[in-house]
């Protein structure tokens, strides 16, 4: 797979303005093989992306064995909550996953109103 | 399923460590990351049992520099050898750009190479891969083992067992004492980078 400098540009403009702006400490854009295709912080934090990329995609996957043994299709959106920090992870497509860290500073509503407007907006720029 | 990133100039690649429970995976992995420490630049991850068995994989970046104007990242996993934990096999396989087959040399572990290489075949079918086409390697593994008694198979008989039709590069190798662990290594990233460059020619060519 390979995605162009216009494209990489986007997911980065989407990712900063809507997620990185909001509040969120660490967003990244991984495939579903644990391959990171953007990763942004707000200059905060200092993460180990590739090893949190492979572990994120594994665990996406096994939550998807586990919804199939209890009868669902999927779930498509994970959260991990932590006494500082939570993890939340959503599906984009079939083969992207997008990883946010944030604190307790932003509420999960919040921030599953503009996953909602960046999924949008990755999946049309990932499609072209 | 590689990933080139024209923007930054970065190629991640995924190589996966495959074979039967205890052939020595994971110590294949434990190698590589403290002899090649300047290229590795962050923890390994391993997810296993309490027991100290593989659950899920090992994992680490490997860096491979810059070729050919690209930030080259290896992605290395092993995946769990026991035989129950076949789901898990199949997620790490995601996107899996070649493959070392990792295979136990000692005579009582034949059949379980077998069975690990038939799996292996399995289980990329069902990510359309055919392992007679994946970059793959073969490491013929705890050649020690003969130091310490141990019947081990001949080599011949290994590469007549299980790579007389892939006919793979193969390697003997002892992975506690790092015997053609490297080598093993760099024979697979050869391999899978020679891949990707033809598959990357065959796009450009569309």
């Amino acid at each position: 797979m390979m995605l162009g400098k216009e494209q990489l540009d986007k997911i980065h403009n989407t990712l900063t303005e809507n997620l990185i702006g909001s509040g969120v400490k660490s967003v990244m854009l991984i495939d579903t093989a644990g391959n990171v295709i953007a990763s942004i912080d707000n200059a905060a934090v200092s993460l180990d992306i590739y090893s949190l990329a492979a572990l994120a995609a594994a665990n996406f996957g096994a939550m998807s064995c586990m919804a199939k043994i209890v009868g669902e299709d999927e779930f498509s959106l994970l959260f991990h909550k932590g006494q500082k920090e939570n993890i939340y992870f959503s599906k984009v497509s079939d083969d992207f996953l997008l990883v946010n860290i944030f604190d307790n500073q932003i509420s999960l509503g919040f921030l599953r109103l503009k996953m909602a407007k960046v999924i949008e907006e990755l999946i049309g720029i990932l499609a072209k | 399923m590689a990933f080139i990133n024209l923007k930054d100039k970065v190629l991640q690649a995924k190589i996966v460590y495959y074979g039967p429970g205890r052939c020595g995976k994971t110590t294949n992995l434990e190698y590589i990351y403290n002899k090649c420490r300047l290229q590795v630049h962050s923890e390994m991850v391993t997810v296993k049992t309490q027991g100290d068995r593989t659950l899920f994989f090992d994992f680490f970046p490997f860096d491979m520099g810059k070729i050919s104007g690209y930030e080259v990242k290896i992605q290395l996993y092993t995946v769990p050898g026991q035989v129950k934990y076949n789901s898990t096999r199949r997620l790490v396989l995601k996107g899996v750009d070649g493959v070392v087959f990792v295979a136990d040399s000692a005579a009582e572990r034949r059949d379980k190479n077998l069975i690990s290489l038939r799996n292996l075949e399995e289980n990329l079918v069902l990510y359309n891969k055919n392992i007679y086409e994946i970059p793959l390697v073969m490491q013929y593994n705890k050649r020690d083992l003969a130091k310490q008694g141990v019947e081990i198979l001949d080599v011949e008989t290994m590469e007549k067992d299980m790579n007389s039709r892939l006919k793979a590069p193969s390697f003997e190798a002892s992975a506690v004492e790092g015997d053609n662990v490297v080598l093993t290594l760099k024979k697979i990233i050869y391999e899978t980078m020679a891949s990707l460059e033809k598959e990357l020619k065959q796009e450009q060519a569309k």
